[in-house]
């Protein structure tokens, strides 16, 4: 770009001048239309569509036009800052105001009134059916990531070498359409449970009862029905980590494959020592979202059980706490200690997307 | 340049337009100041027969109002008035979320007329809980009774079974159905994220026949510890039944697994094994089809018998009190509406509803049956409104139901008031 002659710059002067003021007219009354809502609902989006787009646009193009009135060193300083600094404003006010708030209100009363110093994370760390959720996110941590990858894993490795490879992996992905609460509802049907004598309506039981045992209430005791409800989160999640790991399978190379075959390594070794490695990263990635989804995991066990018979997770006490028992003070100390436990996780798996470039 | 006064006549153009848009919703906000939004948790059948009494209003007046319906309502009502878009009206089920409501000004107080309508149609019970410092914010309606025990009539007079009148005989009746190979009792806790609450309303009603109405008020306001003696002898006349294999449809396990309006389901099987369920009122919408259709004959209901003679049979019951978010024109007409008969006649007949109205037309409602419940809760001596709904929400809505499965699950009784007593919020 040519340094604006002076008339330029005076065109330029000229067209910001216009072009401001309109563009703050249709943003402030738009905004102040929106805001006193007085249109049918598809009438609002629509308007909302329309006027949101046209207004970033339009205040992108006026800020550049006001940037562009600088001498073209230091537009090419400030530019950067006017394209990527709305996102950061905006990030910053949905993600980082929340997350302080949150902070704030940890340290409070139930209501938000006065500080009440460190008596929720007291609370937290010594309730008893606290405890029990701690215990239960950590199964979920383990055992729900673990299975889910290996499954993963297996499935992909198999497909490989099955001819039905598109059709198996199919099946094995659909359930990720499912969402958390609609697999909870067809699990409840798995695990029904009638008195012995009545039609077992449960799967689970049906071949129970056909089998000539008793019937068994299968989310009724813990430590057993943790895993009864991790198994839905591993039948979501397993298809999810097919995809990204019989992905990475296909980029190792089988020149080395071949080679190895070649030195005498048997499948196994070559699976040991050059196909896991090559594919580290992926499983990393996969291992480390699936362990987010699982610290978060709070749709299955609240439609499924409840958090009764032992079942609580850290997620579910946080809505209770937040939303059924009006506890501010305490929902937002487990809310942080949820995104404490988070973030190694997070900071290691940016870590690794930078090294790597897994997707 | 060209492009120029091209983009500007664009903008000029859309300005215009907006304007019209503007114009025009100006124009639909006074249309629709006509609507009266009411928010509610019940939905389907009950919702449709609240939309009948909302039609008469509705001719009556010339107003819009509306009724929705929400399985979240309790998280979505707070979400609302926090975020300042409330309901014009919400049917809040406890009493105690009225209070909080009310201690952040987020509702309402009704206007001395409804007030003095209130005060003519009610018994003062219903005044009081639906009052906070002193004023009047809430307006019950449909309220329902809960300490009713069903039973297959045909079934069991044909076996010779007497209603029991005591405790006593209710026990004898129990042994009688187990001798002649039956079972006395089908219990459902299942109430998807609210299972348990049948098992506080049964703790309920033995606190009130064996320790009587003043220590219930003293356990609902926490001035007994919830884990107080008198508790645990209630608790202890309810695990004779619920823990005795025998006595219950299923034993324990079917208790926690079986939903509360199936298990009364299995009263009307046929040959009949089953022949007792304490429900409210509101379970005869859940009885099969063929036996609502012809309920007067097909069904039988006795009130759960006495157990300290010195307490009687006390009537436990609950109910939604309807209250003001925004005293725009209507709403405040809709409230003193509530309060007449007129609202409630039309339910009545259809059926599956109880009113406290002392203006109320006993004739109006379409079978004996629940003709003689209203009966029942309008003349009752003592009348006490459904505890966990009283109590804080962490034990209300929450430990006290989580109680009550453990406790059916074998937990032992004791631990399990203690841990209810150790959420009380303090």
């Amino acid at each position: 770009m040519q340094l604006p002659r002076d008339q330029e710059r005076k065109q330029l002067a000229a067209r910001t001048l216009v072009v401001g003021p309109i563009t703050l007219i249709v943003a402030i009354s738009g905004f102040l239309l929106l805001k006193n809502n007085p249109m049918s609902q598809i009438l609002t989006t629509l308007f909302a569509i329309l006027w949101g787009t046209f207004t970033v646009l339009a205040l992108f193009y006026t800020m550049n036009l006001i940037v562009q009135l600088f001498p073209i060193q230091k537009y090419n300083k400030i530019i950067p800052f006017v394209f990527v600094g709305p996102a950061i404003l905006i990030i910053g006010w949905y993600l980082l105001i929340p997350t302080v708030r949150s902070l704030v209100l940890s340290f409070m009363n139930r209501s938000s009134t006065s500080f009440a110093g460190l008596a929720n994370y007291k609370y937290i760390f010594t309730d008893a059916t606290m405890r029990t959720a701690f215990g239960n996110t950590v199964l979920w941590l383990l055992f729900g990531t673990a299975f889910s990858v290996f499954f993963g894993l297996l499935t992909a490795l198999m497909a490989e070498r099955s001819a039905i490879e598109k059709l198996g992996k199919t099946l094995v992905f659909l359930p990720m359409a499912i969402s958390m609460v609609g697999a909870g509802v067809i699990w409840k049907f798995m695990y029904a449970y009638k008195p012995l004598g009545a039609n077992q309506t449960g799967l689970l039981n049906a071949i129970m009862v056909g089998l000539g045992g008793n019937p068994q209430n299968w989310l009724g005791s813990a430590p057993m029905n943790n895993f009864f409800l991790i198994v839905i989160f591993v039948w979501l999640q397993t298809g999810f980590s097919l995809v990204v790991l019989s992905a990475a399978l296909k980029g190792v190379s089988d020149e080395i494959k071949e080679a190895a075959r070649i030195d005498g390594a048997k499948e196994f070794t070559i699976l040991m020592r050059i196909v896991l490695p090559s594919i580290y990263g992926s499983i990393v990635t996969v291992s480390t979202t699936i362990m987010l989804a699982a610290l978060k995991s709070f749709d299955i066990v609240y439609s499924m059980t409840n958090g009764l018979y032992g079942t609580e997770v850290l997620a579910s006490q946080q809505y209770k706490q937040m939303f059924k028992f009006l506890d501010y003070g305490r929902g937002s100390a487990i809310a942080v200690v949820i995104l404490l436990a988070v973030s190694p996780v997070i900071y290691y798996n940016l870590k690794e997307f930078n090294k790597r470039e897994v997707f | 340049m060209k492009k120029l006064s091209k983009g500007m006549l664009f903008v000029l153009v859309l300005l215009l337009v907006m304007q019209g848009v503007w114009a025009q919703g100006t124009k639909e906000a006074t249309v629709q100041d006509k609507t009266i939004r009411i928010f509610g948790a019940f939905r389907g059948e009950e919702a449709a027969r609240f939309d009948e009494i909302i039609r008469v209003f509705n001719e009556k007046t010339g107003y819009n109002a509306v009724y929705e319906g929400s399985p979240e309502f309790e998280t979505q009502i707070l979400v609302q008035a926090e975020a300042g878009t409330p309901p014009d009206i919400a049917a809040l089920p406890q009493p105690g979320i009225m209070h909080k409501f009310a201690e952040k000004g987020y509702i309402k107080p009704l206007t001395p007329s409804v007030v003095s309508m209130i005060d003519a149609n009610y018994a003062p019970v219903w005044k009081d809980l639906g009052s906070f410092n002193g004023k009047a914010y809430g307006v019950f309606h449909r309220v329902n009774a809960k300490s009713f025990v069903w039973y297959p009539k045909k079934a069991f007079e044909a076996k010779g079974y007497k209603v029991p009148k005591t405790w006593n005989e209710l026990k004898a009746l129990q042994d009688q159905i187990v001798k002649d190979g039956g079972i006395p009792w089908s219990i459902g806790f299942e109430s998807g994220n609210a299972t348990g609450w049948v098992g506080t309303d049964w703790l309920e009603d033995a606190m009130l026949r064996t320790a009587g109405p003043e220590v219930y008020d003293k356990w609902v306001n926490h001035e007994i510890p919830f884990d107080d003696p008198a508790v645990q002898r209630a608790l202890g006349y309810l695990g004779e039944i619920f823990l005795n294999p025998k006595y219950v449809y299923g034993g324990a396990t079917n208790i926690l697994t079986s939903n509360f309006g199936d298990s009364v389901k299995p009263l009307f099987d046929t040959p009949t094994k089953v022949f007792m369920n304490r429900q409210g009122n509101f379970i005869t919408t859940f009885m099969p089809q063929k036996i609502q259709d012809n309920l007067e004959a097909e069904v039988g209901v006795f009130p759960l018998p006495s157990i300290d003679e010195k307490w009687g049979t006390p009537i436990l019951g609950g109910g939604d009190q309807f209250v003001v978010f925004n005293d725009k024109p209507g709403v405040q007409e809709f409230m003193s509406f509530l309060t007449t008969w007129e609202a409630c006649a039309p339910w009545a007949q259809v059926g599956g509803a109880l009113f406290p109205h002392k203006n109320q037309n006993f004739a109006d409602y379409g079978n004996s049956i629940e003709r003689e419940l209203a009966k029942a809760l309008v003349n009752a001596t003592v009348f006490r409104f459904d505890a966990s709904d009283l109590m804080p929400a962490e034990v209300g809505a929450g430990s006290f139901w989580t109680g009550m499965v453990d406790y059916v699950n074998g937990k032992d009784g004791k631990a399990v008031l203690t841990s209810i007593e150790k959420s009380w919020p303090r």
